[in-house]
């Protein structure tokens, strides 16, 4: 039972130190003194990512080396985007957003991921149906232009998503979007809030945090240090069957799914030699000498 | 049995046997546990207890999801961000 008791003196200390970043207040206090925002929708949309789950351990290169096996590996939603969906509910639950809307592009599956986010709190979701040989081949640019159609067939305010894709490791997806659409984007968010007319992005750099102020509509994408996400149990996700999924066809959307990329190769990492123990340190120098170090 | 506190006493059983698909040890060690547990408690008909007792699943729920949050989390920034020193 010990193990338990620093698993939550752990849990603790973490959720004091997520308080600690996001120390302000909420921002209620403001909607009393700018009564027009409480009238504007703020509609936000999300991304969803079906990733393989980060705890598989066993993945194998294609034998013909064209990728990953994909096929009866546990996928789950990617993390960063799961960071994204829970600020996208909290910002719905201080009241300073209308609507969340869960997106995600992939084929059947994908509907598990949407779910997900809808028992996290989304309150309906969007599938936009990219199925077999053009999924595997599915890439950021592909996502930004399905992305940047829907927020304007749907009108959001926000975009938010996770920062990279755990699978690929792009982190483009947000940028692309961004760019597409010609709006401003806070990437790599610590911490979001909605001051007036614009948002407040606190973003992890390389050197430290930088507070940038934007104009909404904007893209945001979520670092690892914005929140905690909720875990989405079963009663919630029992409630979350009634909510309502979607589906869309890249082709509805005038968006053309086809790669600009082809994959050359993909090859595992090199094997890690052994090590090899030595008696002395006379040893140790003579090998070092025999493999030409020194 | 009593009646009220065995709806919740069930939900309380979906739900932890839910979360246990993801523990770490594998699914089938945590269902004979969590099983032995609640058969251990079977004849206990004071509510009092029984509250006392759910109150307890409770706790293990946040437990649980508060390890499946940390082992998230620390492998994302184990991989993804330099070591403070």
């Amino acid at each position: 039972m010990h193990r338990s008791s620093e698993v939550k003196h752990l849990a603790s200390d973490f959720n004091t130190r997520a308080c600690e970043c996001f120390g302000q207040p909420p921002v209620q206090p403001f909607e009393s003194h700018c009564p027009v925002l409480t009238d504007r929708t703020v509609r936000v949309q999300l991304k969803v990512l079906k990733v393989k789950d980060g705890s598989v351990f066993f993945i194998r290169v294609k034998p013909d080396r064209t990728g990953v096996v994909t096929d009866g590996v546990k996928h789950s939603m990617n993390p960063f985007c799961e960071i994204a969906v829970e600020e996208a509910v909290k910002l719905k639950e201080k009241k300073l957003v209308k609507e969340v809307v869960a997106v995600s592009c992939g084929p059947q599956q994908v509907q598990e991921t949407i779910r997900t986010a809808l028992a996290m709190g989304a309150d309906r979701g969007i599938h936009v149906e990219v199925s077999g040989k053009d999924y595997e081949t599915l890439g950021p640019l592909q996502v930004s232009k399905i992305f940047a159609a829907l927020a304007k067939k749907e009108q959001a305010d926000l975009i938010i998503l996770g920062k990279q894709a755990i699978d690929d490791d792009c982190n483009q997806t947000g940028q692309m979007t961004a760019a597409l659409l010609d709006w401003p984007q806070g990437t790599f968010a610590s911490e979001v809030t909605l001051e007036a007319d614009k948002l407040k992005v606190v973003r992890e750099i390389d050197g430290g945090l930088e507070t940038i102020k934007i104009n909404l509509p904007a893209v945001v994408t979520a670092d690892l240090r914005l929140n905690t996400p909720r875990y989405a149990t079963l009663p919630n996700i029992m409630k979350a069957k009634k909510k309502k999924i979607t589906n869309v066809k890249p082709a509805d959307l005038g968006v053309d799914v086809s790669s600009r990329l082809e994959v050359l190769k993909v090859d595992e990492p090199p094997q890690r030699q052994s090590g090899v123990k030595v008696e002395t340190v006379h040893d140790l120098v003579e090998k070092l000498k025999e493999a030409g170090r020194i | 049995m009593s009646n009220p506190l065995r709806g919740e006493v069930i939900r309380l059983y979906k739900n932890l046997l839910y979360l246990g698909r993801e523990y770490p040890k594998g699914t089938a060690y945590f269902r004979e546990r969590l099983k032995g547990a609640f058969m251990k408690n079977k004849d206990v008909t004071d509510p009092e207890k029984i509250k006392q007792l759910v109150d307890r699943g409770e706790f293990v729920i946040k437990e649980l999801e508060a390890l499946y949050f940390l082992r998230k989390y620390r492998a994302m920034k184990k991989r993804y961000y330099e070591p403070e020193h």
